[in-house]
Parts: structure tokens; sequence; C-alpha cells
């Protein structure tokens, strides 16, 4: 008899324990950080705990660094954040990034036209307000399209990010200061007009105070109100949502709206609260990051927290050892891939289960 | 193990998680003979099935072709010992041909020999009696043709035992005929054949002995002289089940709609319904029959207000009958039509494509409709909740919790959750597209209790059906449509199936007089 069961089996998982994929997650962190250990070891002959130690100094060594990787988390978790609705209605915004920026022009335009006429509480309200009408025009242009003409969303919302990064380059030239430097410099150094204020004397707090604060307004919207409810229909399915009398185009441009505005909230944190300069880089890609925090956190915007914080602390990990041990980028770049890898995994391994051939059990089952 | 058998299934268990869908399961096939594979939703028919064409592996249990133990680890592994299944959703490539999608995973160099394929296709087809051109598209097929060329595919690779997974849910009765011919020229030919199904009189007239299911457990088998329709129910069902469809007289029967020259072209351009006017009663069960795809599902949606209608088109609402006052559904949407206070509960064809979000918990998907009633920003969750804990108890709907999401129900628990929530809505005009399709018998005859029900509350009740007895035995009246037009009105209790069939197929001289009720 030529019994050969398959090696192993792969079946999708009908439902997980909370708890059992949390275990799996975990699993997979510690495996990571032990194939990361063995790569280290193998390429430079580093003692690993050491290097893991000094990725750990990096991020939160001291205050200065924990807030800095504070401010960067909270920057994340914004765009993240922002993402949340667009994409549980399965609209693939990959335009943050140029949502971002649209909101940190209209901050900084504020900050330098108005700067000098207005008491810095209206100006910090003032830009608010326009970062978020920025931001939300630039995520409605392809709602409507996509609503009216039924475009794709991804490409669209794509360009867009190219035509915000060339709008900024304009208006850094326009604003120029000094002359020539091809940057805009700190926007009202001296009077730190149009500035987040600190808060206890941390400098960074507003910022975390206010993305934590969006994050938990987020987590309400979607899943308690009834715009939340059209959002989750209409992501599921648009026949089913005409059927139920949504109006499909319209959830369509307003989730864009709001997706836009809370990242163009997050321009305005990012110049206002954070850099208090504007370049093509202000966004620096975390448009894109960000996607990644939506997804793996499943757009819960709570363990999105989470999420923004392991991918901002390894990126300040990865510059530390690359600086400390002088390896270069890339090698800190492997470590932050091996580790990526792991966790993007870890998420096959909840979805399906994985059995391997069972001997003694098919043994069993013939001699009877 | 003689060589009598072609498949012999010993002892197969098979689990998901923790749901058991086959326990120690026996199942022979004879050589040469056409069994029926009966049973109810989440019996355990197709798993079964599945595994011996190779996509599931069972976690127990011996399988034996031609009396030698083998082990099918892939569909591949299936072919070679010449098994090959026809599943319910075809698999077939849209954008090629035929032939093409016959060749299709065959192993054999990079060119396709087209002509090569297309003499054994014909070979294949004037020996059984099939029609498919090697050359047609896919997406010019209808749903007949893509059974076909399935069937001919595993033909084509050498398919000396054929399983066939609910092959007439999507046939009409003619179609059906035309494929019960070919499985018995099959027959003859020499080979094995399996056909799952939960149609009793399909099992009686094609098959020669019948194996039973019950949830996930083989019951017994019989050969198919000896059975009647009364014996396999029990035997399916594990209970006796009354089999009569009740039908009462009409109780003043009011005009609660009127249809006038109701008109829908698709986005083509193409005349999906073509000038349509019909009167709906309430207190009835009007029944709409035809083929499939001559406009059933554009009449329903233009009175849902999901079709958009040419001009000329009118649907009147009538609530309190012919003289009271009238609001005209047409041009509005579900929204604003729930927002006039008008009942309209509507059970699409695609169950969860359209009247549910698969995703979604029972208790999300009863808010679908109600969500916009309360006052406020936030979504009311206690009326949803305690609604689907209703529907589960009044309709015995089998799920883990009301928080499961329904694409994990079975079939028919699906559809008892949509109907369920239509009717709790206290609808004056009841609309429903194929509610039993795909539903096993007993669950079926829920769903004609329940629109009986509605009758009797002075509900106006539209059945679109595609089972022709079912239809006659339920309905008051049969409107009978043909290619997008209203062919004739029948009066359900005195028409015949020959009739209505024929009038399905042929259009009525259009200047001779359209029959009233």
């Amino acid at each position: 008899m030529n019994n050969h069961e398959p090696l192993i089996h792969i079946a999708r998982r009908s439902s997980i324990a909370w708890w059992k994929a949390w275990l799996i997650r975990l699993a997979s962190a510690v495996l990571a950080l032990l194939v990361c250990a063995l790569f280290i070891y193998g390429l430079t002959n580093l003692n690993p705990v050491k290097v893991y130690a000094a990725m750990w100094e990096g991020a939160f060594g001291t205050s200065r660094r924990m807030w800095i990787t504070m401010r960067d988390t909270a920057i994340l978790l914004c765009i993240g954040v922002g993402l949340a609705p667009a994409f549980m209605m399965r609209f693939w915004n990959v335009g943050a990034e140029g949502q971002v920026l649209m909101g940190g022009c209209a901050t900084a335009a504020v900050m330098i036209y108005l700067g000098r006429s207005l008491p810095t509480p209206a100006l910090i309200a003032l830009s608010c307000v326009v970062s978020v009408v920025a931001g939300a025009l630039w995520g409605i242009v392809p709602a409507v399209f996509k609503a009216r003409w039924n475009t794709n969303e991804t490409l669209f919302t794509l360009m867009m990010n190219y035509i915000a990064i060339q709008l900024t380059c304009f208006l850094v030239a326009k604003w120029e200061s000094p002359p020539g430097s091809n940057s805009v410099g700190i926007i009202n150094q001296r009077t730190q007009a149009g500035w987040l204020p600190s808060l206890m004397g941390k400098q960074y707090l507003i910022n975390v105070i206010l993305v934590l604060a969006i994050t938990a307004l987020m987590y309400f919207y979607l899943k308690y109100t009834k715009q939340g409810y059209e959002i989750s229909v209409v992501g599921e399915s648009e026949n089913t949502a005409r059927y139920a009398g949504i109006s499909v185009r319209r959830v369509i441009v307003r989730t864009m709206a709001l997706s836009g505005a809370v990242c163009g909230l997050s321009g305005f944190i990012a110049v206002a609260g954070s850099s208090h300069t504007i370049s093509a880089s202000t966004a620096g890609g975390r448009g894109f990051t960000a996607i990644i925090v939506a997804w793996m956190a499943k757009f819960n915007t709570f363990v999105m927290i989470l999420i923004a914080l392991l991918l901002v602390f390894l990126e300040k990990g990865a510059v530390q050892i690359a600086s400390q041990f002088g390896l270069n980028d890339y090698a800190s770049n492997a470590v932050e891939g091996i580790i990526l890898f792991f966790l993007l995994g870890s998420e096959f391994f909840i979805q399906y289960s994985v059995r391997f051939r069972s001997h003694g059990h098919r043994k069993e089952a013939e001699e009877e | 193990m003689t060589d009598q058998f072609a498949v012999r299934m010993v002892d197969i268990t098979k689990s998901f998680g923790s749901i058991l869908a086959n326990n120690k399961v026996y199942l022979e096939l004879r050589k040469g003979e056409i069994l029926s594979l009966l049973g109810e939703n989440g019996s355990g028919k197709t798993t079964l099935m599945n595994m011996l064409s190779g996509i599931y592996f069972p976690d127990d249990g011996q399988i034996y072709v031609n009396g030698r133990e083998v082990t099918i680890a892939s569909p591949h592994d299936a072919y070679r010992l010449g098994i090959g299944m026809v599943h319910q959703h075809f698999k077939l490539v849209d954008v090629l041909t035929a032939a093409e999608n016959i060749a299709l995973g065959l192993p054999g160099g990079a060119v396709v020999d087209r002509k090569a394929i297309g003499r054994k296709v014909r070979d294949i087809c004037d020996r059984y009696g099939f029609v498919v051109d090697p050359d047609k598209k896919i997406y010019d097929m209808s749903v007949s043709e893509k059974q076909t060329l399935e069937i001919v595919k595993t033909l084509y690779r050498g398919a000396e035992i054929l399983i066939l997974d609910e092959p007439t849910a999507v046939l009409t009765p003619q179609e059906t005929e035309k494929l019960f011919a070919v499985m018995r020229n099959m027959r003859n030919d020499g080979k094995s054949i399996i056909i799952i199904t939960h149609k009793l009189n399909e099992v009686l007239e094609i098959s020669d002995r019948v194996t039973v299911l019950r949830k996930g457990e083989y019951i017994g088998d019989m050969d198919t002289a000896k059975a009647d329709a009364r014996a396999l129910t029990d035997m399916m069902v594990g209970r006796t089940v009354t089999l009569n469809i009740q039908r009462d007289e009409p109780v003043d029967p009011q005009r609660r709609l009127e249809i006038r020259n109701l008109t829908v072209k698709d986005k083509e351009g193409v005349t999906r319904l073509d000038d349509i006017s019909l009167d709906v009663y309430a207190g009835e069960i009007l029944g709409v029959a035809g083929i499939s795809g001559c406009g059933q599902k554009e009449l329903l949606e233009a009175v849902a207000g999901l079709q958009p209608t040419q001009s000329g088109s009118s649907v009147k609402y009538r609530p309190t009958g012919p003289e009271g006052p009238a609001e005209e559904l047409i041009g509005q949407n579900p929204r604003t039509i729930a927002e006039k206070g008008i009942r309209l509960a509507f059970v699409p064809e695609d169950r969860l494509g359209m009247g549910l979000v698969a995703n979604m918990t029972l208790v999300g998907n009863m808010m679908l409709k109600e969500y916009r009633s309360g006052k406020g920003p936030l979504v009311e969750r206690r009326h949803p909740h305690e609604l689907a804990e209703q529907v589960v108890r009044e309709l015995e709907v089998v799920t883990p919790s009301i928080d499961t999401p329904v694409r994990k129900l079975s079939g028919g628990n699906v559809q008892k959750v949509l109907v369920g929530r239509e009717i709790a809505m206290g609808p004056t005009v009841l609309m429903s597209a194929y509610a039993v399709r795909g539903l096993d018998i007993n669950t079926s005859y829920t769903i004609y209790k329940l629109l009986n029900e509605q009758k009797k509350a002075g509900v106006a009740v539209i059945y679109v059906g595609e089972d022709l007895d079912v239809l006659l035995q339920l309905c008051d009246r049969i409107a009978v449509l043909c290619g997008g037009r209203l062919n004739a009105i029948l009066d359900g209790r005195t028409a015949t199936k020959e009739q209505v069939g024929y009038l399905m197929t042929n259009m009525k001289d259009m200047s001779g007089e359209e029959a009233g009720a």
C-alpha cells in the first residue's frame, strides 16, 4: 500500500481564541529576536544582547530620545488612524502622504502669513482648521471621481501625492528663508508664533494627548455611530448598502473627507507641533508606513498605538545600532526587516492552522 | 474488497475546527451506476465528495478505488485515479474558450494544440450527446453550457468516476432533462456517477441507488427502486415531515400594488423588462415563473427602488385598497420608500451579496434596515440584539451565537436570518426571489409556512420561484415571464406544470387576450 499522507496540512481556521492569537504573535516576536540574534552574531560577531540593549537605548535611553520616539509615534499613529475609515470602507487610500503634506503646507502658510498679526491661540486654531480642510480636500477629489465614475482610487490617490509634493516644493521655493538655502527654515523661530505649546515642560506632550484623543474618537466613531456602521456596510458590499437605502456615493465622499482631514491634521501636528518647518519630506514616507500600521492593527485604532510604537522603536533602534557599532544602514534595515517579516508572517498562522502528519494515529487505524 | 465497487469510503472522518463535518461516514459506489448522495444542508455531502476529489484530506478513514486503498492528497491524485468532480461553482476562466479551458492545467508542452483538443471534445460530445462549441468563450455561455463544459472537461481528462455537486440547482426543467439523458448515456458506457442533490424527485428519477447522510453521519443506503419520497425524507430529516403546502383561499384581497408599463433597460441598453402591467393583491401569494434571466430580478428590484426604469413606468402602492391614496414607488430609493412608512420587505436572490452583510454578525445584520430610525448619531443596539435573539428562537436558526458573522452559517440558516429580519419589520408587501434555492426540504417548508402566515396576515406576497411544483402548490396566481415580457397570469389552482413550462419558453401572440385572474 503506498500510503503517503501529505507531510503538512494547511487549513483555514474558522476562528481562534484571542489569547491564542496573541500567543502566536508573541511567539513570532520572540522568534524574530532569536533569528536577528543569529544574524547579528553570524555577520558581525557582536553580542546580540548588547545590540538589543543599544536599540532600546536609542529609542528610550534618555528622556529626550523617549520624547522624540513619542513624537514620531504620535504622528505615525495619527496618519494610521486617518486611514482607518477609508480602509474600513475598502477604499485604498494610499494618498496619506499627500494629504499630510497639504495639511502641513496649510499650517505653514498660516504661520508665515499671519504669524505677526494674530496671537498664538488664534494661529493654532486657524491652522488646525485650514489643515483639516486642505487634507479633506485632497481626500475628497479622488472620492468624488470614484463615486461618480468609479475610477481606481489607488492610482488616483497615489498620483495626488506627487501633485502635493510638487506643490510643496513650489511653496518651499516661495517661502525660502534665508534666500538661496532652498529650505523654509524654522518658521517664527524667535516668536514661536503658531507653535504648539509645551505642557508641563514637555514639548511634545500636547501632540501625544491630541493624537490619543483622535484615536479614541475614531474608535468610537467607527464602532458606535450610524456613519461608522454605514462605512462597514459599504466596505463589505455596495449592493447591500444600496439595498439598505444607504447612499454609497455620499458615504464614499464623506468618509474620504474624514480620512483626508485626519491626515491633514497629522500634517498640522508635524509642522506646528514638531518640525516647525515645511519641506517635501515633512511626511517622510510616513503616509505609506501608516498603511502597515492600519493593516496590522486590522483597523482597530487602539491596536494601532502598539504597532506605531513598534515601528518607530525599530527605526530609532536601527539608527542607534548603526552609529554605535559602526554598522551601516543596511544591517539595521535587515534587523527591521526580519522583525517585520515575522510579525506579518504570524498573521498567516493566525488565519490558518498547520498540522503535521501523525504516524501513530494512522497505524492505530490500520490495526483496528 | 471485491471489484464491483468503483469507490468505497470507509469510516471517513473530517472536522473543521470544532465542527465535525463527517463522522465515520461510509459510502460505496458500484461500477456503472448512478448514486444519489442525499442529505440536508450541512449534512456533509460536499465535504465527503471534496475528500474523494482531493480538495480536502480526511482526518481519518480509508478510501478504496477499484478495490485498492489509495491516498488522495490533491485534485491531481484524484484525476490520476480517474475521479473528476463538477463543482457547484464552476471553475472556468471567463476570457478563454471552451477548448482552452479544457487544456488548462493539463500536462504537456507550452503549445496548445487547439485542433486536437477540438477533435477529442467533439468525440466525447458525440458519444454522450453533449453540445459544446470548443471555440466559444466562457463569458458567452449560459449556465447550462458552462456545466456541460465542466462535465466534458472531466471526461476529457479520463474520468471514470464522476461527481456532480448539485448540478440541477442552476438548471431549468428542460435543461435538467437533458443532463439526465446525458448521465444515463455515461452510465451505459460504464462510468460511475455520484450526484449530490436534495431534490427527492430527481433522486427517484435518475439514480440507481441512494446514500443518505444526516448531520455528518451515514444513515444508510437503499436501491432507488425500493425507495419513495416519504421514506427518503424521513431518513434525511430524522423525523416525519409533512410534505403538503397549505393554500388557503385569499381573504378579502385588495389591490395593493399596481404595476403599469414597467420597462427596464440594463446598462448596455438591452431591454430586461418590457412593458409589464400587473396587479398584486394583499392577502395573496403571487408567483412569478420564468426561466432564469427573464426579468424576475429587475421586476422585484424596480419595485424596491433599486433599478432605474424607463419613463412611463409606474408602480402605485395603495396601502388601503384600490380607492385609497396611492404612492408612486418609481423614482424612489429604498431609503425614501422606508421614510414614507412603506414597509416593503425584500428577500433578494443574492442573500449574502445584497440582503445581508456576510462579515457582520447576526445583530449587525438585523440593524441593516432600521439603524437609521433612532435619534442622534449613535446606533442603537438593544433592539437589533433582541430581534436577533427572537429570529434565532422562532426560526430555529443554528448558530453558535448571535455575534457570529452570518457568512459562517449554512445556506439555510443564512436564509432564515434574512427572511426573519424582513418579516419582523411587519411588511405590507413581501417580495422574495428564489427563497428556497439551495435549501433542504425542512427549511424550504419552513419558508413556505412563513410566506403563508404573511399571506394570512394580509401581506401582498410576491414569490419568484423556479420549482414549478412548488409554484403550483403555493401560489394563488402565477405570472409567467418570458424574455422580459409578461406572457400570462394563471390561476395557481387550475394551471398545470406543462402549461406554465410552455408559457415560460413560448411567447403568446401579443394581440391575443391576456388571461386575467
